[in-house]
């Protein structure tokens, strides 16, 4: 670049010639130009923060109260370490076109949720800079968001119906970790086809409900006194057994008739297993991450 | 003290600075002196060009670079498609074999942003450090950057197209990096967003890589359309703070190009060849200090002038090994730290 070396022969302190001064004018508007073109495009990330809140459903960890989002964009380095090692693939990373979160992890529930299958919350270990880590030890601890019955109206439940054959038919690729079969490994949803008199996909499936009722198996065979118990399984807090996060309730409705209803309790986590397993062709049931509760 | 102050100051974008005539060594001095007298005809320097590229030493260090890049490239991907765990996560954070690997300038970021530093960040951050330190610096932009690899080719493009005469090149201030680097830093730390992430194209093209392609790639496009007709490794050259971050560690680093005016023979191709040709300007006639000049820490260690030059009077070295003998008295006092 010939403009370049001839400005460098430009001793300091000695006045310019017009066509150097010329040249060198012009290549700070140049300058310039490019700066405010590259800033400009970098602000634009900054939309989406501008207009709220994200609405992208976050792995567990990310959120405890609704500030948090704030805390977990400053300090993700948007490596994907917690996409790496979630075992049922739930985590996927933002594009250009979310903003200023480019590179960051959501959840997609309706494709695939987190079911905790990992149970030691893989994702947090993995997270290299604490921004998926707001003091979680296990699962229940958890705040991703909070589940909402949006539509009522739909829900087979409440209409009094049952559910048979494939949750999400035939060719959802999604998977989820049924106790019965195999308590650590996943397995298709397609490949685990249902028989229900009254449907309860969303409470049945519930990775919170599911805990519970291990907890009270393992309450069954509990060691005898003063018996050494491995650390995971120690009641601390919420983890053992876990407030409940979701049961089929009888609800009065507005024309004073009682109906079968599922209704969401103080320890629901927001995982999004409830709007994934839901038969429907729209969800009855979804994760809204603007209303994270805080266990009382 | 000079090389390090010298090398922060082309760093931050002043030009090189021109020795006065007492500054260079009398032996110096002869050899310029005899250099001029003696001038290599035209057609001596092609004839010994031409026998650079036959004993194969003009593309020695771009093969085992390139051989490098992609290799490490590849490692993530294929460690995170076949799951073998190797090298997990991006450019941005990894971890070797279990052991945490941060970013330097990513990790700055972060900092800046979350004002709060968690321990894995930190020995990620350090390990990375002294890697770098060791293995200097800038290295990692010629050597690992998947960036550097594309705007190489769209380098290899521009200047086809120049030399058509089809376009014009355009140059920018160097100076502007350091505002971007200072401005970037400053909107992380007020808005807490690590805003330059959003637009650095080694971390979208390292998880593009990694976990699929995106819209952000067509950023990745537009930078390198730039480059191909508008102004030569702009993104490089002018913007890019992970640049300036191992740069600042390269100044501490003993890995570094050298140069020896004895040996030269003034032809200056590989200011040609250079992304940063401002650390090459000892190589002038009449600019180098000392019978062997240490390249400043701007460079990139990418080895194209040592590759390019006829008289191997560019070489890697290794401060403090086996150059201990013919090492001037006055760089033994002028150390880094």
């Amino acid at each position: 670049m010939p403009d370049k070396t001839k400005l460098k022969k430009t001793k300091p302190g000695k006045a310019l010639s017009g066509k150097r001064k010329e040249k060198a004018r012009r290549e700070f508007l140049r300058t310039s130009a490019m700066a405010a073109g590259v800033l400009s495009f970098s602000l634009l990330g900054f939309l989406p923060v501008v207009q709220g809140t994200s609405s992208r459903l976050r792995p567990p960890g990310a959120l405890k109260t609704p500030s948090d989002e704030k805390d977990f964009l400053s300090s993700c380095i948007k490596c994907g370490q917690c996409v790496q090692v979630c075992p049922v693939e739930a985590i996927k990373l933002t594009d250009m076109n979310d903003g200023i979160g480019i590179g960051t992890p959501y959840i997609n529930a309706r494709d695939q949720a987190c079911d905790f299958s990992c149970d030691g919350l893989q994702c947090v270990l993995a997270c290299p800079t604490g921004s998926l880590a707001h003091e979680l030890d296990f699962p229940a601890d958890s705040r991703m968001g909070f589940a909402r019955l949006s539509s009522p109206g739909t829900c087979l439940a409440a209409l009094g119906k049952g559910f048979k054959g494939q949750a999400r038919g035939p060719d959802y690729k999604g998977v989820l970790r049924f106790d019965e079969i195999d308590r650590w490994n996943p397995i298709a949803v397609a490949d685990h086809p249902y028989d229900l008199e009254i449907c309860d996909l969303c409470i049945r499936q519930c990775p919170i409900e599911i805990r519970i009722t291990q907890c009270a198996e393992a309450e069954k065979n509990k060691p005898a006194e003063g018996e050494k118990i491995a650390r995971v399984a120690k009641k601390i807090g919420n983890e053992c057994p876990p407030v409940h996060a979701i049961a089929m309730e009888e609800v009065a409705m507005p024309n004073g008739k009682l109906r079968m209803l599922p209704v969401i309790k103080q320890g629901c986590v927001g995982c999004g297993v409830c709007e994934m397993i839901c038969p429907l062709e729209k969800p009855a049931i979804v994760i809204d991450i603007h209303k994270i509760t805080n266990l009382t | 003290m000079g090389y390090f102050i010298e090398s922060l100051a082309q760093i931050i974008g002043r030009e090189p600075k021109r020795p006065a005539n007492d500054e260079i060594s009398i032996k110096v001095q002869e050899i310029h002196k005899y250099k001029k007298a003696n001038k290599i005809t035209l057609v001596k320097l092609e004839a010994e060009r031409k026998a650079n590229r036959a004993r194969g030493e003009a593309s020695r260090w771009l093969k085992r670079r390139w051989a490098v890049l992609i290799s490490v490239n590849l490692l993530f991907v294929v460690s995170y498609y076949f799951d073998i765990q190797l090298l997990e996560g991006a450019l941005t954070a990894s971890r070797f074999v279990g052991f945490h690997m941060a970013d330097l300038n990513s990790s700055l970021q972060v900092m800046l942003a979350f004002k709060h530093i968690v321990l894995n960040l930190m020995i990620g951050t350090v390990t990375v450090f002294i890697l770098w330190l060791l293995l200097g610096g800038r290295t990692f932009c010629s050597w690992v950057c998947p960036y550097h690899l594309l705007s190489e080719w769209a380098e290899k493009l521009h200047l086809w197209l120049v030399a058509k005469k089809i376009i014009k090149g355009y140059t920018f201030h160097r100076g502007v990096r350091t505002f971007f680097y200072l401005v970037f830093a400053a909107l992380t730390f007020i808005t807490g967003y690590t805003i330059f992430e959003a637009i650095s194209p080694t971390g979208i093209l390292s998880r593009a890589l990694i976990y699929g392609a995106g819209v952000a790639l067509l950023w990745v496009l537009f930078l390198l359309l730039f480059e191909i007709f508008i102004s030569r490794r702009a993104w490089c050259r002018y913007v890019c703070p992970i640049g300036m971050t191992y740069g600042f560690v390269g100044s501490m680093s003993p890995l570094r190009v050298v140069y020896k005016p004895e040996l030269c023979f003034f032809g200056g191709d590989c200011r040609t060849v250079c992304l940063v040709p401002h650390v090459l300007d000892s190589t002038i006639m009449g600019r180098a200090r000392d019978e062997i000049v240490p390249i400043g820490a701007d460079c990139t260690r990418c080895g194209m002038c040592v590759d390019i030059c006829p008289a191997s009077a560019l070489k890697f070295e290794i401060k403090g090994i086996g150059k201990a003998f013919d090492e001037p008295e006055e760089k033994n006092t002028a150390r880094p730290e």
